[in-house]
């Protein structure tokens, strides 16, 4: 691993991200792919989000000898990199660990490209319909605009022949997505929107050759590859939309395939693939590790972080006998492990089951769309039914005039507003959230989000930054701070990185040692320095300030300093909740972490009701208590002990210093310092709402226009076409108003 | 007549090549990162290939 001398040169040159600490655990030995002479890789990269971040880490990666392409994905993080030669991966990762980029091996094969098989197939075929729809369009004008019989009939003829050339191939190309879930539907005895929107096509298809073989006048091939474009472009939105869930969550698979290191028999050291980790095998860890499954210490003493396990926001110290459980970060001093669990049977892997399913009970919600096919479907097969009925029987028309008219009630009542409705205003309120640094992983969690009566928090790391901060950095002579530095850049302990956080870059110090759970000791200048709990700086205990974290540093004989820190809120933290006390969705905190800093952090936010100590299982049993009594809950947590209860919750939201699970259970992952995002999110997740609401309300008033006139016979093929697609535009325009800025108050 | 029997097939075939070019696009796989092509145009390593080092 490669330390960063100077942090201001290091991670995103356009600052848009922080450099990332270089936290190891990957070893990418296991992920190499061999084709011939030529290696593969592939890394997620984190933390590139700028032009400069692509030549920085291309450009870096080419000067590695043998290196033959390099390319980074900038819209997913994935690295591809092609190598010919003795290049060891891990001087790869060393590469781009130095340029301030976290980088994790990856496996291809768990996220095939071949899943987005569904989407692409959409695309084209959307393609082919917008082709056959602009196409034929031009030749219907032409028929249209003739109204006094210019246009000879041999003409017309001609005309609806070349419409059918074109429309055939392209609506049975076009419309597959289409027949083939509606032959489903049937198949197993039920019926869904496709099977009137298959019906409609064909029956529009088959009636039009019919009448263009026959000299007639009337020709619906324009209607039907229209009404196969306007619904193709909703699928496709809606694809894309869902798509985005998928590719997080195998991501987190793909990512979960981490290392370990395994000491042999004869004391060498092995890199291993965690999921082969066996019950008895010996584990090194390095500072910075993570643990991969639970075991005991069997040689070594450390201090650990379990804030993202358990939520306690002080480092913990381990020695000899005591357990790790899997997912809490070595912190100071290498340490030697016995595994007691394979990863399956580990922390990590049970949280992954409650992930699970969570999804299962999130499936269950019915979107406001679902509900609108399902009564839409009986309705339009009953009133295409009675059309024809009435037209043969009651006013004994003919079979063609009959057959023609509930054809027509097909055409316009098809529901090309209504599969726009919803997933037009989702994709345009994401696209917003996304420039306020919100990203959101499936359309209907902002349909649930609108509905929340209740917000659960977690303190550490969600309420708070989840990282100390120094508080008396005024009272402290500057060359005392700098000399503490030089020290602190070479740890991973909390404070330590606290420290540096103000200081900045700089110098390194000489013969440094780390002690765990007493502090570290090193030379600068000459000098020896010290920092460290009280006695191990040797002050008075009396001295010892009792509630915030508080370290000492001496320099040489001077007499020693103290420092303060203390985890700070999320900027408007306390604004937040209050904006969503006005709206009467009452906040509470539920926290893994000691009760005395959770009264403190929620009586500064102004929150009454707060649990502390919980272990994750005492987190969903509160959960499904408020949701009993009637709550719907949003979930709003950071840590692995809060991801079965993000999983659980009806909508969640995780901030992106989270741990990657939890990130990938959450619904809403938010960007920044500050809390405000969760509010802002609600907030267009309402106006979403009530968009979507609006259009169904403008579909429904249509068709109950539009369909009248047609069981009349007053629809031809020029008000069938302009219906159409002026609903759908009208659709479409109302869920554009959502991405202007402004009015709401965020 | 002579003009429409011959600007139909023109429109179908430059709307074929269009929709061809799409095909091939997709194909070709160019639009799995929009985000780094946005940025890509950015650089100027195609300046030191060419040699120019301005």
């Amino acid at each position: 691993m490669v330390e960063l001398n100077n942090i201001d040169d290091a991670g995103c040159p356009s600052n848009l991200a922080p450099p990332e600490k270089s936290v190891s655990g990957a070893n990418p030995d296991a992920f190499v792919r061999h084709k011939g002479g030529l290696s593969e890789l592939d890394l997620a990269v984190y933390g590139a989000k700028c032009s400069g971040c692509i030549a920085k880490i291309e450009g870096g990666i080419k000067t590695l000898p043998g290196v033959e392409t390099v390319r980074l994905n900038l819209s997913t993080g994935k690295l591809y990199i092609a190598w010919r030669g003795g290049l060891s991966p891990q001087e790869i990762t060393e590469k781009i660990s130095s340029l301030g980029y976290r980088s994790v091996p990856y496996d291809p094969s768990a996220a095939e490209k071949e899943n987005d098989a569904y989407g692409r197939k959409l695309i084209r075929s959307l393609a082919v319909a917008g082709f056959a729809t602009a196409n034929i369009m031009l030749l219907s004008v032409a028929v249209w605009a003739s109204t006094n019989g210019e246009m000879g009939q041999a003409t017309r003829d001609f005309m609806h022949l070349v419409s059918a050339i074109i429309a055939i191939p392209a609506a049975l190309y076009a419309g597959q997505v289409f027949f083939s879930s509606a032959w489903r539907a049937l198949k197993a005895g039920g019926a869904n929107m496709d099977v009137p929107i298959s019906l409609a096509v064909l029956l529009a298809l088959g009636f039009s050759l019919f009448e263009a073989l026959h000299h007639g006048t009337e020709a619906y091939f324009d209607a039907a590859v229209m009404l196969l474009f306007f619904l193709l472009i909703g699928r496709w939105l809606d694809h894309k939309l869902r798509n985005k869930a998928r590719t997080a969550a195998r991501d987190l698979l793909a990512l979960q395939a981490v290392t370990a290191n395994r000491i042999e028999a004869d004391g060498s050291i092995h890199s291993m693939v965690t999921k082969d980790i066996k019950v008895g095998d010996k584990l090194l860890l390095s500072p910075g590790d993570r643990v991969p499954v639970n075991g005991e210490i069997f040689e070594g003493i450390s201090e650990m972080d379990t804030a993202l396990v358990t939520g306690e926001s002080a480092p913990i110290l381990r020695q000899v006998g005591d357990t790790l459980e899997a997912g809490i970060v070595n912190l100071s001093k290498p340490l030697k492990m016995v595994a007691m669990a394979t990863v399956d049977e580990s922390l990590i892997a049970e949280l992954a089951r409650m992930v699970e399913a969570g999804q299962q009970v999130k499936s269950r919600y019915v979107r406001i769309a679902d509900k609108a096919a399902q009564a839409y479907v009986p309705i339009v097969h009953t009133l295409s039914l009675l059309t024809f009925l009435g037209w043969f029987f009651v006013a004994e028309a003919g079979m063609r005039v009959s057959l023609m008219n509930a054809i027509a009630v097909l055409i316009i009542t098809c529901p090309c507003a209504l599969g726009l409705a919803t997933p037009a205003v989702q994709i345009v309120a994401t696209g917003r959230l996304f420039k306020d640094g919100i990203l959101v992983k499936t359309g209907d969690a902002l349909e649930r989000l609108s509905h929340i009566t209740k917000i659960i928090f977690d303190k550490t790391g969600t309420l708070t930054l989840g990282k100390l901060k120094l508080q008396n950095k005024a009272d402290i002579p500057q060359d005392i701070l700098q000399k503490a530095a030089c020290l602190a850049r070479t740890s991973h302990h909390p404070i330590a990185r606290a420290i540096v956080e103000e200081m900045g870059g700089g110098p390194v110090s000489k013969e440094t040692t780390e002690i765990p759970g007493a502090g570290m000791q090193g030379f600068v200048e000459g000098e020896l320095v010290k920092i460290g709990h009280a006695d191990f700086v040797a002050v008075d205990k009396a001295d010892t300030a009792n509630d915030k974290v508080s370290t000492w540093v001496k320099i040489g004989d001077q007499p020693p300093v103290a420092l303060f820190f203390e985890d700070t809120l999320r900027q408007e933290a306390g604004a937040t909740i209050e904006k969503f006390k006005q709206h009467h969705i009452k906040s509470l905190i539920l926290s893994g972490d000691r009760p005395a800093p959770v009264q403190k952090i929620a009586q500064k936010v102004g929150i009454s009701e707060f649990y502390a100590q919980l272990t994750p299982q005492e987190k969903i049993d509160l959960l499904e208590q408020a949701r009993a009594a009637g709550d719907k809950i949003a979930m709003v947590g950071d840590g692995l002990n809060d991801t079965p209860v993000l999983a659980l919750a009806d909508v969640s939201l995780s901030p992106g210093s989270a741990a990657d699970a939890a990130q990938s259970a959450a619904d809403f992952v938010f960007q920044g310092n500050s809390l405000k995002p969760v509010w802002t999110a609600w907030q267009i997740s309402r106006k979403a709402q009530s968009h979507i609401k609006q259009n169904f309300m403008f579909a429904a008033l249509y068709n109950v226009i539009a369909a009248p006139m047609a069981m009349a016979g007053m629809v031809t093929p020029l008000i069938a076409a302009l219906a159409m697609s002026g609903s759908s535009l009208i659709v479409t325009l109302n869920a554009l108003r959502l991405s202007q800025r402004g009015k709401e108050e965020l | 007549m002579i003009n429409m029997l011959l600007l139909i097939p023109v429109a179908l075939l430059l709307g074929g090549l269009g929709i061809g070019a799409f095909m091939w696009t997709l194909h070709s796989n160019q639009y799995d990162d929009l985000d780094g092509a946005a940025h890509r145009i950015l650089l100027d390593d195609d300046l030191e290939e060419m040699g120019d080092d301005r």
